[in-house]
């Protein structure tokens, strides 16, 4: 009788510990599976940012990191790199839309057998600021049924709960968006810590910073546009010439929101250009090995830590929860196809 | 004399005990993480070096294990009780050496850099995979629970010698000496 109780004290905690009872909670599973039923299952591909096309080339660090992190990033010298452009959105096959918020996803292979992952989006914040609010966002802007469109009135309400996002959603909409990938800032959002030599932390956020020129993107789509036209401009753009950007480290000040991804930090903190990304090869997903990389936020090398930031430790769980369903999944050709890529 | 009193041996006792310690409280935190955003990773920054410290130990548990004496079953233990107590025992020594190698082969399938603390990283022990890295990840998951319900049908047996038959099975494992009945009556 006591042994019983025991035994299956023991197991319930371990189910407990799983979540087996409480089964409300928003977990990975949840999150990943609200994806699914917004955007369709689509076997094989990321559950979000789900068309993309992956890209590769270096990035040469001027030394001014240094002093900033101990990350091998940053000495002088150059490190491959490869990524991934995306759009966000669990659609594949979507059509390109000017206002579809853009992606840039990197991988830093450092020389010490290190690696920095990060993704980066071309919106100056992000719309909401825990889990549970993105997974709200989410459920209030799937389209209904009746109408193929989200239902104004959920919106409505998700935004008066979360004065946050309004506020992060207006800065969203008036910040210009540039003709294409290639000409996009692309910002980490979320805070993170850098740690140099010393020990000494420094509070961060960071920013890709185009060479290209920024051109406004013309609100309708250009004359005999295909469904990938920002797509078919970035490998057209990469073809003709490297494309690059300047990764600017943008200090954080005592009393900068660490942990809220919906506030900006004010435009006078020091900036600091530590290097020059330059990306000069793209590839189809179908053909890349970047397709099977899970670009989870919290893969930094030593030198670069995570901060409060909710949003992260949900980010690396939901997107393991992604990576995981997809790799065991039949793979469906990208939207980007090699033959667009050329490869 | 300590041989005498039934005991495992006292390295034995203590690798026994930190183990148990060690496996439960990974499952605890395996389950726990998976099911977790926002804990995830702080619960996955511990998962991956307990999880070397645990195959290391399983390392040092074999060759301990290959080189000690066991104390003989006692009698209240039948044929088949004695045949499944061996059987649950390699079990549990092949589950210790597993779960730790398929985690880290599937961390190399899944293309992940398998990172310990700060600056050590151990390198990946089987190529990138998209569909080894699935059949793993799905194996861990697996073998965690079969380590589970083997732990505690270990656990259930020993509590049952213990409690109902009282044949003070537990003492042969006990942290500290303990001087069986027998050799109590020949001092």
């Amino acid at each position: 009788m006591v042994i019983g109780v025991v035994i299956l004290g023991i197991a319930g905690l371990l189910l407990y510990a799983g979540g087996w009872f409480t089964p409300h909670n928003l977990s990975p599973a949840t999150m990943i599976n609200t994806f699914e039923q917004v955007f369709g299952e689509h076997p094989g591909f990321r559950r979000n940012h789900a068309k993309g096309v992956c890209i590769s080339g270096y990035f040469e660090g001027n030394g001014r990191g240094v002093a900033l992190s101990k990350a091998g990033v940053f000495p002088p010298g150059r490190i491959p790199v490869i990524g991934r452009f995306a759009l966000a959105g669990g659609e594949p096959y979507q059509t390109d839309a000017a206002h579809t918020v853009r992606s840039m996803a990197l991988l830093f292979k450092l020389p010490d057998g290190d690696e920095w992952r990060t993704g980066i989006n071309n919106i100056p914040v992000f719309p909401v600021n825990t889990a549970q609010a993105f997974y709200d966002q989410l459920l209030a802007s799937t389209p209904d049924p009746a109408t193929g469109r989200p239902d104004p009135a959920k919106l409505k309400t998700f935004l008066a709960r979360h004065p946050e996002s309004a506020k992060a959603i207006q800065l969203i909409r008036n910040n210009p968006v540039s003709s294409g990938f290639e000409n996009s800032t692309f910002n980490s959002l979320n805070a993170f810590r850098c740690i140099n030599s010393q020990g000494v932390v420094a509070p961060v956020r960071w920013s890709m910073l185009p060479v290209q020129p920024f051109e406004a993107i013309s609100s309708s789509p250009p004359e005999k546009a295909g469904q990938n036209y920002l797509f078919d401009a970035l490998i057209a753009s990469i073809h003709s010439h490297p494309l690059q950007w300047h990764l600017i480290m943008v200090l954080g000040q005592p009393g900068d929101p660490m942990d809220d991804a919906t506030i900006p930090w004010p435009p006078e903190r020091p900036q600091v250009d530590v290097g020059t990304l330059t990306i000069d090869q793209v590839q189809s997903e179908d053909a890349s090995p970047v397709r099977d990389i899970n670009f989870d936020p919290l893969v930094l090398p030593n030198g670069i830590a995570g901060s409060d930031d909710p949003l992260l430790s949900a980010r690396s769980a939901a997107y393991a929860q992604s990576f995981t369903r997809r790799e065991g999944e039949r793979k469906e050709p990208s939207a980007v196809s090699t033959a667009e890529t050329g490869k | 004399m300590a041989k005498n009193t039934g005991q495992f041996a006292v390295l034995s006792r203590i690798l026994h005990w930190l183990m148990a310690a060690m496996l439960l409280t990974m499952l605890f935190i395996g389950v726990a993480m998976v099911a977790s955003l926002g804990n995830y990773h702080r619960l996955v920054a511990i998962h991956l070096p307990l999880g070397i410290m645990i195959l290391i130990l399983a390392a040092i548990r074999l060759v301990n294990r290959m080189f000690t004496t066991l104390p003989p079953f006692p009698p209240t233990m039948s044929r088949r009780e004695r045949f499944l107590a061996s059987a649950s025992e390699r079990l549990l020594y092949t589950l210790m050496f597993a779960l730790p190698l398929v985690g880290w082969g599937m961390l190399s399938a899944g293309h992940y850099p398998v990172v310990m603390f700060g600056p050590v990283h151990l390198p990946p022990i089987l190529p990138a995979d998209p569909m080894l890295y699935a059949v793993l990840r799905k194996t861990h998951t697996i073998l965690a629970y079969l380590l589970f319900v083997t732990f505690l049908f270990h656990l259930g047996t020993v509590l049952f010698h213990t409690l109902i038959i009282r044949d003070r099975l537990l003492n042969r494992m006990a942290l500290w000496p303990i001087r069986s009945t027998k050799a109590k009556k020949q001092n």
